[in-house]
Protein backbone atom coordinates (compact mmCIF):
# COMPACT_ATOMS: atom_id res chain seq x y z
CA UNK A 1 0.00 0.00 0.00
CA UNK A 2 1.53 3.58 -0.93
CA UNK A 3 4.66 2.43 -0.46
CA UNK A 4 6.64 5.42 -1.89
CA UNK A 5 9.69 6.49 0.58
CA UNK A 6 9.50 2.47 1.88
CA UNK A 7 9.08 1.39 5.47
CA UNK A 8 9.02 4.96 6.95
CA UNK A 9 6.88 6.38 4.23
CA UNK A 10 4.28 3.19 4.49
CA UNK A 11 4.10 4.49 8.70
CA UNK A 12 3.85 8.08 8.31
CA UNK A 13 1.30 7.62 5.30
CA UNK A 14 -0.72 5.87 7.97
CA UNK A 15 -0.35 7.43 10.70
CA UNK A 16 -1.09 10.91 8.44
CA UNK A 17 -4.95 12.27 9.32
CA UNK A 18 -7.27 13.13 6.65
CA UNK A 19 -6.93 16.77 7.30
CA UNK A 20 -9.20 19.63 6.22
CA UNK A 21 -8.01 23.23 6.66
CA UNK A 22 -4.82 25.43 7.81
CA UNK A 23 -2.89 25.72 11.03
CA UNK A 24 -4.90 25.89 13.90
CA UNK A 25 -8.37 25.40 12.27
CA UNK A 26 -7.13 22.12 10.36
CA UNK A 27 -10.14 19.62 11.32
CA UNK A 28 -9.12 16.36 11.11
CA UNK A 29 -12.26 14.49 9.19
CA UNK A 30 -11.36 10.48 10.14
CA UNK A 31 -11.36 11.33 13.78
CA UNK A 32 -14.16 13.09 13.67
CA UNK A 33 -15.94 11.03 11.15
CA UNK A 34 -15.26 7.78 13.14
CA UNK A 35 -15.68 8.72 16.55
CA UNK A 36 -18.98 10.48 15.54
CA UNK A 37 -19.78 7.16 13.66
CA UNK A 38 -18.61 5.01 17.01
CA UNK A 39 -20.40 7.60 19.00
CA UNK A 40 -23.57 7.20 16.50
CA UNK A 41 -23.68 3.52 17.24
CA UNK A 42 -22.95 3.86 21.12
CA UNK A 43 -26.11 5.65 21.49
CA UNK A 44 -28.33 4.09 18.65
CA UNK A 45 -27.58 0.65 21.22
CA UNK A 46 -28.40 1.79 24.10
CA UNK A 47 -31.02 4.22 23.25
CA UNK A 48 -32.70 0.78 21.81
CA UNK A 49 -32.44 -1.09 24.83
CA UNK A 50 -33.30 2.11 26.97
CA UNK A 51 -36.92 2.31 24.98
CA UNK A 52 -37.56 -2.10 25.54
CA UNK A 53 -35.99 -1.56 29.14
CA UNK A 54 -38.63 -3.91 31.11
CA UNK A 55 -38.62 -5.30 34.17
CA UNK A 56 -39.61 -8.53 32.86
CA UNK A 57 -36.93 -11.23 31.43
CA UNK A 58 -34.09 -9.59 29.50
CA UNK A 59 -33.01 -11.19 26.17
CA UNK A 60 -29.73 -10.70 25.16
CA UNK A 61 -29.01 -7.21 23.73
CA UNK A 62 -30.85 -6.18 26.86
CA UNK A 63 -28.71 -8.21 28.79
CA UNK A 64 -25.32 -6.83 27.53
CA UNK A 65 -26.13 -3.30 28.17
CA UNK A 66 -27.89 -3.60 31.60
CA UNK A 67 -24.41 -5.77 32.30
CA UNK A 68 -22.80 -2.42 31.23
CA UNK A 69 -24.92 -0.04 33.02
CA UNK A 70 -24.41 -2.32 36.05
CA UNK A 71 -20.66 -2.54 35.78
CA UNK A 72 -20.54 1.21 35.75
CA UNK A 73 -22.54 1.66 38.21
CA UNK A 74 -21.29 -0.72 40.87
CA UNK A 75 -17.83 1.62 39.92
CA UNK A 76 -19.50 5.05 40.71
CA UNK A 77 -20.88 3.40 44.04
CA UNK A 78 -17.56 2.18 45.02
CA UNK A 79 -15.57 5.32 44.26
CA UNK A 80 -18.42 7.98 44.72
CA UNK A 81 -20.21 8.32 47.90
CA UNK A 82 -23.13 11.07 46.76
CA UNK A 83 -25.36 11.70 44.90
CA UNK A 84 -25.08 12.93 40.90
CA UNK A 85 -27.02 12.43 37.82
CA UNK A 86 -24.14 13.03 35.51
CA UNK A 87 -21.25 10.65 36.82
CA UNK A 88 -22.59 7.43 36.13
CA UNK A 89 -23.50 8.01 32.68
CA UNK A 90 -20.68 10.05 31.70
CA UNK A 91 -18.44 6.69 32.65
CA UNK A 92 -20.51 4.83 30.67
CA UNK A 93 -20.13 7.55 27.94
CA UNK A 94 -16.94 7.12 28.29
CA UNK A 95 -16.25 3.31 28.69
CA UNK A 96 -18.08 2.72 25.73
CA UNK A 97 -16.92 5.64 23.52
CA UNK A 98 -13.36 4.59 24.38
CA UNK A 99 -13.55 0.91 24.18
CA UNK A 100 -15.24 1.76 20.54
CA UNK A 101 -12.56 3.58 19.50
CA UNK A 102 -10.00 1.65 20.75
CA UNK A 103 -11.90 -1.58 18.77
CA UNK A 104 -11.05 0.20 15.00
CA UNK A 105 -7.40 -1.11 16.40
CA UNK A 106 -8.40 -4.89 15.35
CA UNK A 107 -9.53 -4.54 12.32
CA UNK A 108 -6.44 -4.80 9.64
CA UNK A 109 -4.24 -1.64 9.26
CA UNK A 110 -4.95 -1.24 5.69
CA UNK A 111 -8.54 -2.65 5.15
CA UNK A 112 -10.27 0.88 5.84
CA UNK A 113 -7.59 3.23 4.47
CA UNK A 114 -7.54 1.18 1.74
CA UNK A 115 -10.68 1.38 0.71
CA UNK A 116 -11.05 4.91 1.28
CA UNK A 117 -7.89 5.38 -1.01
CA UNK A 118 -10.11 3.46 -3.82
CA UNK A 119 -12.57 6.10 -3.00
CA UNK A 120 -10.07 9.00 -3.90
CA UNK A 121 -8.99 9.59 -0.03
CA UNK A 122 -5.11 9.79 0.03
CA UNK A 123 -5.29 9.69 3.98
CA UNK A 124 -7.04 7.55 6.87
CA UNK A 125 -6.73 7.02 10.18
CA UNK A 126 -9.47 5.02 11.63
CA UNK A 127 -8.67 5.01 15.31
CA UNK A 128 -9.03 8.41 16.98
CA UNK A 129 -7.75 7.69 20.07
CA UNK A 130 -4.24 7.40 18.24
CA UNK A 131 -5.52 11.74 17.41
CA UNK A 132 -4.36 13.46 20.73
CA UNK A 133 -6.65 15.76 19.62
CA UNK A 134 -9.87 13.19 20.49
CA UNK A 135 -8.10 11.84 23.82
CA UNK A 136 -7.57 15.55 24.95
CA UNK A 137 -11.02 16.70 24.20
CA UNK A 138 -12.29 14.10 26.48
CA UNK A 139 -9.75 14.63 29.09
CA UNK A 140 -10.29 18.31 28.81
CA UNK A 141 -14.14 17.72 28.87
CA UNK A 142 -13.60 15.68 32.53
CA UNK A 143 -11.00 18.54 33.65
CA UNK A 144 -13.54 21.19 32.93
CA UNK A 145 -16.11 19.70 34.84
CA UNK A 146 -13.35 18.51 37.81
CA UNK A 147 -13.15 22.48 37.88
CA UNK A 148 -17.10 22.77 37.78
CA UNK A 149 -17.52 20.79 40.52
CA UNK A 150 -14.58 21.58 42.46
CA UNK A 151 -16.54 25.43 42.68
CA UNK A 152 -19.92 24.23 42.81
CA UNK A 153 -19.84 22.03 45.95
CA UNK A 154 -16.64 24.47 47.73
CA UNK A 155 -17.99 27.30 46.70
CA UNK A 156 -15.04 30.09 45.11
CA UNK A 157 -13.74 30.62 47.82
CA UNK A 158 -13.94 26.93 49.28
CA UNK A 159 -11.69 26.23 45.70
CA UNK A 160 -8.92 29.19 46.09
CA UNK A 161 -8.52 28.57 49.76
CA UNK A 162 -8.19 24.42 48.36
CA UNK A 163 -5.45 25.88 45.57
CA UNK A 164 -3.58 27.84 48.09
CA UNK A 165 -3.70 27.06 51.93
CA UNK A 166 -2.69 23.54 51.13
CA UNK A 167 -1.26 21.35 51.90
CA UNK A 168 1.31 23.81 53.44
CA UNK A 169 -0.76 25.93 55.19
CA UNK A 170 -1.98 30.23 54.13
CA UNK A 171 2.32 30.84 54.61
CA UNK A 172 3.40 29.09 52.05
CA UNK A 173 0.67 30.44 49.30
CA UNK A 174 2.72 30.69 46.17
CA UNK A 175 4.41 27.27 46.45
CA UNK A 176 1.22 25.73 47.32
CA UNK A 177 -0.75 27.37 44.49
CA UNK A 178 1.69 25.97 42.01
CA UNK A 179 1.89 22.85 43.48
CA UNK A 180 -2.08 22.07 43.21
CA UNK A 181 -1.87 23.90 39.52
CA UNK A 182 0.78 21.09 38.83
CA UNK A 183 -1.95 18.45 40.24
CA UNK A 184 -5.16 19.86 38.78
CA UNK A 185 -3.23 20.14 35.26
CA UNK A 186 -1.61 16.38 35.48
CA UNK A 187 -5.24 14.91 35.63
CA UNK A 188 -6.02 15.48 32.15
CA UNK A 189 -2.53 15.69 30.64
CA UNK A 190 -2.35 12.23 32.08
CA UNK A 191 -5.81 10.86 31.35
CA UNK A 192 -5.11 11.93 27.41
CA UNK A 193 -1.58 11.04 27.04
CA UNK A 194 -2.54 7.35 28.60
CA UNK A 195 -4.81 6.46 26.35
CA UNK A 196 -3.30 8.18 23.01
CA UNK A 197 -0.41 6.41 23.96
CA UNK A 198 -0.98 2.99 24.37
CA UNK A 199 -3.04 3.08 21.60
CA UNK A 200 -0.35 4.90 18.92
CA UNK A 201 2.11 2.32 20.11
CA UNK A 202 -0.44 -0.23 19.71
CA UNK A 203 -1.37 0.97 16.38
CA UNK A 204 2.46 1.13 15.68
CA UNK A 205 2.95 -2.85 16.05
CA UNK A 206 0.12 -3.44 13.98
CA UNK A 207 1.43 -1.37 11.34
CA UNK A 208 5.00 -2.60 11.77
CA UNK A 209 3.95 -6.10 11.91
CA UNK A 210 2.26 -5.58 8.73
CA UNK A 211 5.86 -4.29 6.75
CA UNK A 212 6.77 -7.66 7.78
CA UNK A 213 7.06 -10.69 5.28
CA UNK A 214 3.29 -12.03 4.59
CA UNK A 215 4.07 -15.57 6.18
CA UNK A 216 5.30 -14.34 9.98
CA UNK A 217 2.85 -11.76 9.72
CA UNK A 218 -0.02 -13.54 11.11
CA UNK A 219 2.26 -15.47 13.85
CA UNK A 220 3.08 -11.87 14.94
CA UNK A 221 -0.44 -10.12 14.68
CA UNK A 222 -2.58 -12.81 16.07
CA UNK A 223 -0.95 -12.86 19.40
CA UNK A 224 -0.47 -9.15 19.52
CA UNK A 225 -4.07 -8.32 18.69
CA UNK A 226 -5.25 -11.22 21.87
CA UNK A 227 -3.02 -8.85 23.67
CA UNK A 228 -4.65 -5.75 22.38
CA UNK A 229 -8.04 -6.95 23.36
CA UNK A 230 -7.00 -6.63 26.86
CA UNK A 231 -5.64 -3.39 25.86
CA UNK A 232 -8.53 -1.96 24.47
CA UNK A 233 -10.93 -2.89 27.67
CA UNK A 234 -8.27 -1.74 29.80
CA UNK A 235 -7.34 1.27 28.32
CA UNK A 236 -11.17 2.39 28.16
CA UNK A 237 -12.05 1.38 31.87
CA UNK A 238 -8.87 3.37 33.44
CA UNK A 239 -10.13 6.12 31.52
CA UNK A 240 -13.57 5.86 32.75
CA UNK A 241 -12.12 5.07 36.88
CA UNK A 242 -9.60 7.68 36.19
CA UNK A 243 -13.00 9.85 35.36
CA UNK A 244 -14.76 8.90 38.39
CA UNK A 245 -12.51 8.99 41.25
CA UNK A 246 -11.11 12.70 39.96
CA UNK A 247 -14.81 14.04 39.91
CA UNK A 248 -15.59 12.85 42.82
CA UNK A 249 -11.88 13.84 44.82
CA UNK A 250 -13.59 17.11 43.14
CA UNK A 251 -16.79 16.59 45.14
CA UNK A 252 -15.31 16.10 48.35
CA UNK A 253 -14.67 18.79 51.02
CA UNK A 254 -10.82 18.85 52.71
CA UNK B 1 0.54 15.45 15.77
CA UNK B 2 -1.16 18.59 16.34
CA UNK B 3 -3.43 20.01 18.41
CA UNK B 4 -6.22 22.05 16.71
CA UNK B 5 -9.69 22.21 15.73
CA UNK B 6 -10.34 18.71 15.73
CA UNK B 7 -10.83 19.03 19.88
CA UNK B 8 -13.31 21.18 19.79
CA UNK B 9 -15.34 19.35 17.29
CA UNK B 10 -14.49 16.35 19.69
CA UNK B 11 -15.44 18.35 22.34
CA UNK B 12 -18.75 18.81 21.29
CA UNK B 13 -19.08 15.34 19.90
CA UNK B 14 -18.52 13.94 23.68
CA UNK B 15 -20.30 16.29 25.29
CA UNK B 16 -24.00 15.57 23.20
CA UNK B 17 -22.90 11.93 23.69
CA UNK B 18 -22.50 12.31 27.54
CA UNK B 19 -26.07 14.82 27.70
CA UNK B 20 -27.64 12.48 25.30
CA UNK B 21 -26.59 9.22 27.85
CA UNK B 22 -27.60 10.85 31.06
CA UNK B 23 -31.20 12.40 29.73
CA UNK B 24 -32.23 9.47 27.54
CA UNK B 25 -30.43 6.03 28.03
CA UNK B 26 -29.13 6.27 31.91
CA UNK B 27 -32.50 6.61 33.76
CA UNK B 28 -35.12 4.10 31.68
CA UNK B 29 -32.25 1.33 32.48
CA UNK B 30 -31.59 2.20 35.62
CA UNK B 31 -35.28 2.43 36.22
CA UNK B 32 -35.98 -0.98 34.88
CA UNK B 33 -33.17 -2.74 36.87
CA UNK B 34 -34.40 -0.63 39.98
CA UNK B 35 -38.17 -2.21 39.12
CA UNK B 36 -36.99 -5.66 38.53
CA UNK B 37 -34.74 -5.56 41.55
CA UNK B 38 -37.97 -4.69 43.66
CA UNK B 39 -40.43 -7.50 41.56
CA UNK B 40 -37.78 -10.03 42.45
CA UNK B 41 -37.68 -8.78 46.06
CA UNK B 42 -41.28 -8.74 46.00
CA UNK B 43 -41.66 -12.24 44.47
CA UNK B 44 -38.95 -13.85 47.04
CA UNK B 45 -41.10 -12.56 50.17
CA UNK B 46 -44.15 -13.60 48.44
CA UNK B 47 -42.40 -17.66 48.07
CA UNK B 48 -41.40 -17.14 51.61
CA UNK B 49 -44.66 -16.43 52.83
CA UNK B 50 -46.31 -18.91 50.70
CA UNK B 51 -44.10 -21.40 52.41
CA UNK B 52 -45.37 -20.32 55.53
CA UNK B 53 -48.84 -20.57 54.83
CA UNK B 54 -48.26 -24.08 53.63
CA UNK B 55 -46.67 -24.44 56.58
CA UNK B 56 -49.81 -23.11 58.47
CA UNK B 57 -52.24 -24.85 56.71
CA UNK B 58 -50.30 -28.04 56.88
CA UNK B 59 -50.64 -27.66 60.41
CA UNK B 60 -54.10 -26.50 60.80
CA UNK B 61 -54.92 -29.57 58.33
CA UNK B 62 -53.61 -32.16 61.04
CA UNK B 63 -55.39 -30.56 64.07
CA UNK B 64 -58.77 -30.81 61.74
CA UNK B 65 -58.00 -34.66 61.03
CA UNK B 66 -57.01 -34.70 65.08
CA UNK B 67 -60.18 -33.58 65.89
CA UNK B 68 -62.30 -35.46 63.32
CA UNK B 69 -60.55 -38.73 64.69
CA UNK B 70 -61.42 -37.72 68.21
CA UNK B 71 -64.74 -36.63 67.07
CA UNK B 72 -65.64 -40.37 65.40
CA UNK B 73 -63.73 -42.15 68.49
CA UNK B 74 -66.53 -39.93 70.77
CA UNK B 75 -69.39 -40.78 68.23
CA UNK B 76 -68.42 -44.64 67.69
CA UNK B 77 -68.64 -44.75 71.62
CA UNK B 78 -71.63 -43.31 72.06
CA UNK B 79 -72.97 -45.41 69.32
CA UNK B 80 -71.94 -48.39 71.23
CA UNK B 81 -73.16 -46.83 74.21
CA UNK B 82 -76.67 -46.40 72.65
CA UNK B 83 -76.59 -49.52 70.80
CA UNK B 84 -76.19 -51.20 74.71
CA UNK B 85 -78.98 -49.48 75.83
CA UNK B 86 -81.08 -50.46 72.77
CA UNK B 87 -80.21 -54.15 72.90
CA UNK B 88 -81.39 -53.55 77.21
CA UNK B 89 -83.91 -51.78 76.32
CA UNK B 90 -85.41 -54.63 73.98
CA UNK B 91 -84.36 -57.52 76.04
CA UNK B 92 -86.66 -55.74 78.99
CA UNK B 93 -89.41 -54.81 76.29
CA UNK B 94 -89.27 -58.80 75.66
CA UNK B 95 -89.29 -60.19 79.23
CA UNK B 96 -92.00 -57.58 79.87
CA UNK B 97 -94.04 -58.47 76.72
CA UNK B 98 -93.31 -62.11 77.68
CA UNK B 99 -94.55 -61.43 81.22
CA UNK B 100 -98.05 -60.10 80.01
CA UNK B 101 -97.89 -62.90 77.36
CA UNK B 102 -97.58 -65.45 80.17
CA UNK B 103 -100.43 -63.85 82.22
CA UNK B 104 -102.44 -63.45 79.50
CA UNK B 105 -102.32 -66.90 79.07
CA UNK B 106 -102.34 -67.94 82.36
CA UNK B 107 -105.95 -65.60 82.40
CA UNK B 108 -107.42 -67.50 79.18
CA UNK B 109 -106.21 -70.99 80.79
CA UNK B 110 -108.38 -69.66 84.37
CA UNK B 111 -111.04 -68.93 81.97
CA UNK B 112 -110.72 -71.78 79.65
CA UNK B 113 -110.84 -74.05 82.96
CA UNK B 114 -113.73 -72.03 84.13
CA UNK B 115 -115.69 -72.25 80.74
CA UNK B 116 -114.48 -76.22 81.30
CA UNK B 117 -115.87 -76.59 84.48
CA UNK B 118 -119.14 -74.60 83.94
CA UNK B 119 -119.66 -77.01 80.75
CA UNK B 120 -118.96 -79.48 82.92
CA UNK B 121 -121.15 -78.44 85.13
CA UNK B 122 -123.87 -77.95 82.70
CA UNK B 123 -123.03 -81.67 81.37
CA UNK B 124 -123.34 -83.16 84.89
CA UNK B 125 -126.88 -81.51 85.44
CA UNK B 126 -128.38 -82.92 82.03
CA UNK B 127 -126.68 -85.95 83.13
CA UNK B 128 -128.18 -86.23 86.46
CA UNK B 129 -131.47 -84.89 85.05
CA UNK B 130 -131.55 -87.62 82.03
CA UNK B 131 -130.57 -89.54 84.91
CA UNK B 132 -133.45 -88.65 86.60
CA UNK B 133 -135.78 -89.08 83.96
CA UNK B 134 -134.45 -92.12 83.08
CA UNK B 135 -135.16 -93.59 86.56
CA UNK B 136 -138.41 -91.83 86.88
CA UNK B 137 -139.66 -93.45 83.55
CA UNK B 138 -138.25 -97.23 84.30
CA UNK B 139 -140.52 -97.13 87.54
CA UNK B 140 -139.20 -98.67 90.41
CA UNK B 141 -136.68 -101.29 88.96
CA UNK B 142 -134.69 -101.84 91.65
CA UNK B 143 -132.22 -103.42 90.12
CA UNK B 144 -132.28 -101.11 87.10
CA UNK B 145 -132.38 -98.14 89.27
CA UNK B 146 -129.32 -99.25 91.11
CA UNK B 147 -127.80 -100.06 87.97
CA UNK B 148 -128.64 -96.47 86.30
CA UNK B 149 -127.71 -94.40 89.85
CA UNK B 150 -124.32 -96.48 89.47
CA UNK B 151 -123.62 -95.80 85.97
CA UNK B 152 -123.95 -91.98 87.05
CA UNK B 153 -122.43 -92.34 89.69
CA UNK B 154 -119.68 -94.23 87.60
CA UNK B 155 -119.80 -91.03 85.26
CA UNK B 156 -119.68 -88.49 87.41
CA UNK B 157 -116.56 -89.88 88.74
Amino acid sequence: MASEGGATGYIVHHLTPLTVGEGFWTVHLDTLFFSAFLGGLFIWFFKGQAEKATAGVPNLTQNIAEMLVEFVDGQVKDTFHGKSQLIAPLGLTIFCWVFLWNFMDLIPVDLLPGIAGLMGMEYLRVVPSTDLNATFAMSISVFVLIIFYSIKVKGIFGFVKELTCTPFGPWMMPFNLLLKVVEEVAKPISLGLRLFGNLYAGELIFILIALLPPLIQPMLSFPWAIFHILIIVLQAFIFMVLTIVYLSMAHEDH
Amino acid sequence: MSINATLIGQMITFTLLVWFTMKYVWPPIMEALEERKAKIAEGLAAAEKGQEEIKLAEKKAKNLVKEAKEQAAEIVSMAQKRANEVVEESKENAKKEGDRMLLAAEAQIEQEMQQAKEALRKQVASLALRAAEQILNEEIDKTKHKEILEKATEQLG
